[in-house]
């Protein structure tokens, strides 16, 4: 049984066909990279794996541990080790971020039978978790990403990660608006938290985060499919060639041309 | 316009039997001052929604009813026992007023600290009938009609002074109850409370009652902030579901003064209150906040009046609604700025949450600035929860009913925070949390 099998999936929004017949099998202990450029649907595969309302599956299915994922709420998804770090990460004025992660970590170990954790084991729990990411004590006690500097957002998501301990991580754009210094902190990070009995799934457009967290598999998404599918070397021939080439070997109607047929 | 008939005799009616009670009282100015209140009242009648400042609050219901005002005589005896629905908030200073009245019985004043005098404003006027000339909420000071039945029928409330440069350890509590178990009953407390120059002191409100029967708590609070003093006001009004408010709270600031309100809205069927601050003098700032949450056809209506008479003055004003059902909010807030008043700064924000189709909320800004070198500043949003919001949280783990529970719950609690009595706080968090469950406003039963 595969930790993530997702067969033929088709799924859009308000009538617009997005993805159209995603094939993708993820195995504990892999770190999958989905690349692709703008516009491919590579936000909208996580999207639609975290539970996001505003998307509509239209055809295929997503097992999950054997599960069928797609029938469960998101709530049901985090508690079940599914973890999606936003691209945006929300802020959440008037909620700190301690009462926000004791009330999902407590969420999630309901869930799975067992004891809430009291105050002080949280923040013995919390401190342990911090050194994983380097994260900055004061932005504890701080409302959710409030006032949040762009790196301190993602790496807020990173912390949030390493307290849940997902199975199943999906890194959704991660390393857009993180300078090289933030990016490093943030790979590392995610890096630790790698074991055996979990698996990454990473969405990105370039490959500057592929030279920190190396992936087994590299994905290309272009028009709701996956194109093509190779080792790390894949990701770096797109960073040097573009995606033109992958569209062109596929069959897929070229950029260019695509370009002036809406004209 | 004079009032309607009926509602002019009816009050006439109750006038002529509270004057008979008072016996050789009836001739002190005091009374003089009644009488001249309830000839404003008699005159002019409760407001209709024709007046721009009732046009959304409709106090129809109000004058269609017959209340008694209650007199001294007429207060009924209450037990410790009978408190305990109610919060007495804290430890120390807590005056307690049934139906208006003083209850030595049920209030606390341990020893105070010199400079410090609190206790019912009917014994103060005994002391010092000069008292009676610091009111400025009375007919010659335009007063509407609700702070003229209140004048008409003074007799008794809270009287807190603090003297110059004392600072009040604890905070004062009122604890304002309305209880009528048959015909429909007029509560009307009248508080003042004088802060002398650099005094400081804090005072919370909170006014409580219980049906079935139905009762109009019209109560009126003056407040003086001497120069350089600072005094924060708490209000929480949980009065019945049957029951009617309207609160007026005048303010005035000294120069250098520093005036903070924090009026919070859980109870009442119809609720107007209306917060009037003055400036009197430079450098002075004022903050007013309020929350109000209401749920079925609960109407709650906050004016407030903030008057920059004064140059280099600053206010800032944060209003909050949640509303549920068919409730509806109403948010006026008038600023002045007087042609003196150069440098004013000066900050207004109204937000509602709407938690139903049927909840609504007029939201009314009224800035009048004479002079021109200001900074004024307000804003308004109404809206629903953040669904990207709701989302974050329950790809969290948290379940939905829960994340909406707590974005609402953290959306009323910018509020409460504001608050600086810490056993208010608490009070407010566990009311605030007993309120705000499953997705919605709940009320007890």
């Amino acid at each position: 049984m595969s930790l993530l099998e997702v067969r033929n999936l088709h799924a859009g929004v308000q009538g617009n066909a997005i993805l159209e017949g995603i094939n993708l099998r993820v195995e504990k202990g892999e770190i999958h990279a989905i690349m692709g450029p703008n516009g491919s649907g590579k936000s909208t595969l996580a999207g639609v794996l975290a539970g996001r309302e505003a998307y509509a599956v239209t055809k295929g299915e997503v097992l999950y541990q054997g599960k069928d994922l797609l029938a469960l709420s998101p709530e049901e998804r985090a508690r079940e080790g599914l973890f999606l770090a936003f691209q945006y990460p929300v802020e959440i004025p008037g909620v700190t971020n301690m009462y926000f992660l004791k009330a999902a970590l407590n969420a999630v170990r309901k869930h799975r039978n067992q004891e809430e954790l009291d105050a002080m084991e949280f923040l013995s729990l919390v401190k342990q978790k911090m050194k994983v990411i380097d994260f900055d004590q004061s932005l504890l006690n701080r409302p959710v990403n409030e006032g949040f500097s762009g790196g301190e957002k993602k790496r807020n998501e990173i912390f949030q990660m390493a307290v849940l301990d997902p199975t199943l991580a999906i890194l959704d754009e991660t390393d857009s608006g993180l300078d090289i210094d933030a990016l490093r902190i943030v790979a590392e990070g995610v890096n630790r938290l790698r074991s055996p009995e979990n698996a990454v799934v990473v969405v990105t457009h370039y490959q500057r985060l592929l030279n920190y967290i190396v992936p087994d598999f590299v994905h290309v998404l272009i028009d709701g499919k996956i194109v093509k599918s190779g080792g790390k070397e894949l990701a770096l021939a797109l960073e040097e060639k573009g995606y033109d080439w992958v569209r062109e070997e596929s069959g897929a109607v070229p950029s260019a041309v695509q370009e002036a047929g809406t004209r | 316009m004079n009032a309607p008939a009926e509602i002019r005799d009816w009050y006439q009616g109750r006038f002529t039997r509270f004057e008979e009670g008072l016996n050789g009282a009836s001739h002190s100015p005091l009374h003089a001052l009644r009488r001249r209140n309830f000839a404003a009242f008699a005159s002019h009648g409760f407001p209709t929604t024709a007046e721009e400042e009732w046009r959304f609050t409709n106090v129809a219901p109000i004058a269609a009813t017959q209340f008694h005002p209650v007199l001294a005589h007429e207060v009924r005896q209450f037990t410790e026992q009978n408190l305990q629905p109610w919060p007495l908030i804290g430890s120390g200073i807590v005056l307690v007023f049934v139906d208006g009245h003083y209850s030595r019985a049920l209030s606390r004043i341990p020893a105070l600290q010199a400079g410090v005098t609190v206790g019912s404003l009917a014994e103060a006027l005994l002391k010092d009938p000069a008292l009676a000339g610091r009111f400025r909420a009375t007919e010659q000071g335009g007063a509407d009609a609700f702070t003229a039945l209140n004048a008409a029928f003074l007799v008794d409330g809270a009287f807190v002074q603090v003297d110059e440069r004392v600072i009040l350890d604890e905070p004062v509590h009122i604890l304002s109850l309305a209880v009528s178990n048959g015909a429909p009953l007029l509560v009307q407390p009248r508080h003042l409370i004088i802060a002398g120059d650099r005094a400081r002191l804090s005072v919370v409100e909170t006014y409580a009652g219980k049906g079935p029967g139905v009762c109009l708590t019209n109560a009126v609070t003056e407040i003086v902030v001497g120069e350089g003093a600072a005094v924060e006001h708490d209000k929480l009004q949980m009065e019945s579901l049957s029951s009617y408010h309207v609160g007026t709270t005048l303010i005035s600031i000294g120069g250098e003064g520093s005036f903070t309100s924090n009026a919070i809205n859980l109870g009442g069927a119809l609720v107007r209150n209306n917060v009037n601050a003055l400036f009197e003098g430079e450098h002075a700032e004022c903050t007013l906040n309020g929350l109000s949450v209401a749920t079925g056809t609960q109407h709650v209506d906050n004016h407030t009046v903030i008057d920059h008479a004064s140059p280099r003055c600053e206010s800032h004003e944060l209003y909050k609604s949640v509303l549920d059902g068919d409730s509806r909010g109403v948010f006026n807030g008038k600023i002045f700025v007087r042609q003196d008043a150069q440098k004013t700064d000066a900050k207004q924000t109204n937000k509602t949450l709407l938690l139903s189709d049927g909840a609504t909320i007029d939201t009314k800004p009224q800035l009048e600035i004479f002079a021109d070198d200001v900074k004024c500043t307000h804003g308004a949003t109404v809206g629903q929860l953040d669904e990207e919001q709701v989302f974050y949280l329950r790809a969290r783990g948290i379940g939905e009913t829960e994340a909406r529970d707590l974005l609402t719950f953290a959306f009323a609690t910018d509020v409460i925070n504001r608050v600086h009595v810490e056993a208010l706080r608490e009070k407010l968090d566990a009311l605030l949390h007993a309120r705000l469950r499953q997705g919605r406003v709940n009320v007890e039963s």
